[in-house]
């Protein structure tokens, strides 16, 4: 059951058209059981455990149980995503815990610039540079002689 | 049945794909639609933010010359790819992207991504080509900025591409369907960009219980790009060079880390290094065997002999790589700085791009410094923007292409107006997602001079979208009309569910064209059988059934990976050598021959619906 959904934390995203799960998966397995207003992962055999719908949870209540076929009980990954870093639990069978936290983005959310501040040096379409080159190379343009 | 709307969209370029390379395609595509008064619309199975083969982020960028700092040279790359893939491949477009990836990292790190910095303010490179990263959002920032590019009135998520649509030589747009509600949708175009992405589950996973998800490739990259181009009637090649790589055994976490960053080694049970141990195997693949990094393919190779003559379990050294670098380190409090960085690291690499990893090590109480991790060769799969090379045979650069490779647009198909990139062109392998992102910058400019050339909108046949329409939508009918007859609607004489059928695929491919369990070893009369067998599964494809848009999409996939998997077994057979052992080897020819450096390409022919297998020369245009 690679990805599972904490009945107790679940709230269906209150209703909503469509779950945050469901928004994100990028295989389409989250679905929202709208009698229970509960999510589940329709076809886990299919999940690559991204982890992209824990991640985005606004209520945290996804959590990964590993492959069944393959990875010994008991142990616990969870991701704690916030607009800049992760954090990450890491819980062994044997009950060692760790704790890792990583940066994600040096920008604010939302703010990416298409031509990240380089000028473009020609408005010709059969020019081989590309709209922000050469400025965002850092160098001349390598051709060769034919 | 209910009725399914029919959603029509006219655009002037339309991308496929919501990936590395369909997210480049747009940043480019955005600017230089805006200067030519154009419309760039852009389809994704997936939410743009999490899709493709970088949704769960990645801990390296694999691709990047160095160019301003000087340290390499395109040429360089060229040389070092040309060698990884025995000699196959397409010079021209591997230059080209060469020359434009160090760009494309560049805007990565203004929008946001984290590259990581030595003491002087230069990259941490992981080996010659790899920078480190702190990768968890990558894919969400890089599509940021094709969202913001595009906006995203111009964006549909949950359309599920099926078929392209043509008008005589030229392609005139797509159709497929959404897989939230009841809607055909039909797109209308001047010019197509297929990225879509490799493809997964061709062949029998490892795993075939609940882990048949974590295959290393993402299982969403279902052969979409292969089959949309096949049937656009394009010129596709390297169909036989399928991917597999070496990773830590069961979950796939990577080992480019372990093996560049912090120096292991991989030996057998024995403790032997295959590397060293059967070097002399490396003398019968001429200058490739005698290159430095020795190919992917050949690693595999000596890997796999040790395996085959029951020295496995094969392992991953990290006792003794951390033990190194503590003997290195002076001091104990020198060590033990160092060993809390490198285990942050370690599990930064697995927690970034593979979970399951850290998972697996968790649930295996694995100690790094205590004992070593197994490692094994994973299952075949089809990604020409890794070691792999299978893709669309596409026109090189005005200014590097020899006249045989150029048609008038760089990575244009041989379909008039389709364009491919990322895992949909072939031949330019080792462009990861720098690459694929570059690339997919490349095309988009291209198919916008296209356009801005070729202005008029291509005509449809309605009674073909039509025609398309009940096709696709055929699987929900059939269930409909059938379900009812048994008790269980999973076994039932008048259908196939899609599970099955894949599965059905799968197990063919896997003992026919040297898969896993055949120890990847084939020869001509496996691939004959096999072919045959391909034969019936096409003919039962028209029988798939399904219950709901999410299986309707489980249909197509799996058609999609029917399509890969046909033009797999007849490059795989055309090609009468083993050149890539280390992928595929061929009992009945199983020697690397000089007559074979050659790429092999294939077309399947819309009007007569014939496959056609041929060879193509390979022009070197640097020394």
């Amino acid at each position: 059951m690679p990805s599972y959904v904490i009945s107790a934390k679940c709230d269906g995203c209150k209703g909503q058209d469509k779950t945050a799960c469901m928004y994100i998966c990028p295989n389409d397995l989250m679905v929202l059981d709208k009698e229970r207003m509960k999510a589940y992962n329709q076809d886990p055999s299919a999940c690559w455990e991204c982890l992209c719908c824990a991640k985005i949870c606004p209520q945290q209540a996804i959590d990964l149980r590993g492959y069944a076929d393959f990875v010994p009980m008991g142990a616990s990954v969870v991701p704690m995503r916030g607009s800049e870093d992760i954090m990450w639990t890491v819980k062994f069978r044997n009950g060692l815990v760790k704790r890792f936290k990583f940066k994600t983005r040096t920008t604010p959310e939302g703010e990416a610039v298409p031509d990240g501040g380089y000028a473009t040096a020609t408005d010709d379409l059969k020019s081989p540079l590309l709209f922000t080159e050469p400025a965002s190379i850092g160098a001349e343009l390598s051709t060769l002689k034919k | 049945m209910p009725a399914f709307e029919t959603v029509e969209v006219s655009t002037d370029l339309l991308i496929l794909g919501g990936g590395m390379a369909a997210c480049g395609a747009a940043v480019e595509a955005a600017y230089w639609a805006k200067k030519n008064g154009l419309k760039v619309t852009l389809v994704d199975k997936a939410a743009v933010d999490r899709s493709g083969a970088v949704a769960m982020g990645l801990s390296a960028i694999n691709q990047y010359v160095s160019l301003q700092e000087g340290l390499n040279t395109v040429e360089d790359y060229v040389k070092y790819v040309r060698q990884d893939l025995m000699g196959v491949t397409r010079e021209d477009l591997v230059y080209n992207i060469a020359r434009h990836v160090d760009s494309t990292v560049h805007l990565f790190e203004k929008w946001g991504l984290p590259i990581w910095k030595d003491e002087n303010g230069g990259y941490v490179h992981e080996g010659r080509w790899q920078l480190m990263i702190n990768g968890e959002s990558y894919k969400i920032i890089v599509a940021e900025a094709a969202k913001n590019a595009l906006g995203t009135e111009n964006i549909y998520e949950r359309v599920y591409i099926v078929e392209p649509l043509l008008d005589g030589d030229r392609v005139a747009g797509a159709v497929g369907f959404s897989t939230r509600e009841n809607k055909f949708y039909v797109f209308r175009a001047k010019a197509v960009l297929a990225a879509m992405g490799g493809a997964v589950g061709v062949f029998k996973p490892r795993s075939s219980g609940e882990g048949l998800g974590r295959s290393w490739y993402p299982p969403f990259s279902a052969g979409a790009s292969a089959y949309f181009t096949i049937k656009a009637g394009a010129e596709m090649t390297c169909q036989e060079v399928r991917f597999i790589p070496v990773r830590f055994k069961d979950a796939y976490g990577p080992v480019g880390a372990w093996f560049l960053l912090f120096q292991s080694r991989a030996t057998n049970a024995l403790g032997e290094n295959y590397m060293e141990t059967r070097k002399d195997v490396l003398a019968n693949y001429g200058v490739y065997g005698a290159t430095k990094p020795v190919p992917a393919n050949l690693r595999n190779y000596l890997m796999m002999l040790d395996v085959n003559d029951g020295k496995g379990p094969i392992y991953m050294r990290t006792e003794e790589a951390i033990a190194k670098i503590a003997s290195a380190a002076g001091s104990e409090k020198e060590f033990k700085k160092k060993m809390k960085e490198l285990e942050s690291e370690a599990w930064e690499d697995f927690l970034d791009m593979t979970i399951s990893q850290a998972m697996l090590w968790a649930a295996t109480n694995t100690a790094p410094e205590e004992k070593p991790s197994e490692i094994a060769a994973a299952e075949p799969y089809f990604i020409g923007s890794h070691s792999g090379a299978s893709g669309a045979w596409v026109s090189g650069p005005a200014d590097l292409a020899p006249p045989e490779y150029f048609w008038g647009y760089c990575n244009m198909t041989t379909v008039k107006g389709l364009f491919a990139a990322g895992d949909a062109s072939g031949a330019s392998s080792h462009k990861f997602s720098s690459g694929s992102h570059a690339e997919g910058r490349i095309a988009a400019k291209e198919a916008i001079r296209f356009i801005v050339e070729n202005s008029s909108m291509p005509n449809v046949d309605p009674a073909v979208v039509e025609s398309l329409k009940e096709t696709i939508l055929k699987p929900l009918a059939l269930f409909e009309e059938h379900s009812g007859k048994c008790t269980d609607p999973d076994v039932n004489p008048e259908y196939i569910v899609p599970k099955q059928y894949m599965f059905r695929l799968q197990k063919m491919m896997d003992e026919y064209a040297g898969g896993v369990t055949a120890q990847f070893t084939t020869s001509k009369y496996l691939l004959e059988k096999g072919l045959q067998l391909l034969t019936l599964l096409k003919e039962d494809s028209e029988k798939l059934a399904a219950r709901s848009l999410h299986e309707l999409m489980r249909c197509w996939e799996n058609v999609h990976r029917t399509w890969q998997a046909e033009a797999h077994l007849r490059s795989v057979l055309f090609r009468e050598e083993s050149r890539w052992p280390g992928y595929y080897f061929r009992s009945d020819a199983p020697k690397m021959e000089d007559d074979w450096k050659v790429f092999v390409n294939c077309k399947w022919d819309p009007e007569t619906k014939e496959w056609s297998v041929f060879k193509k020369p390979i022009l070197s245009i640097i020394d």
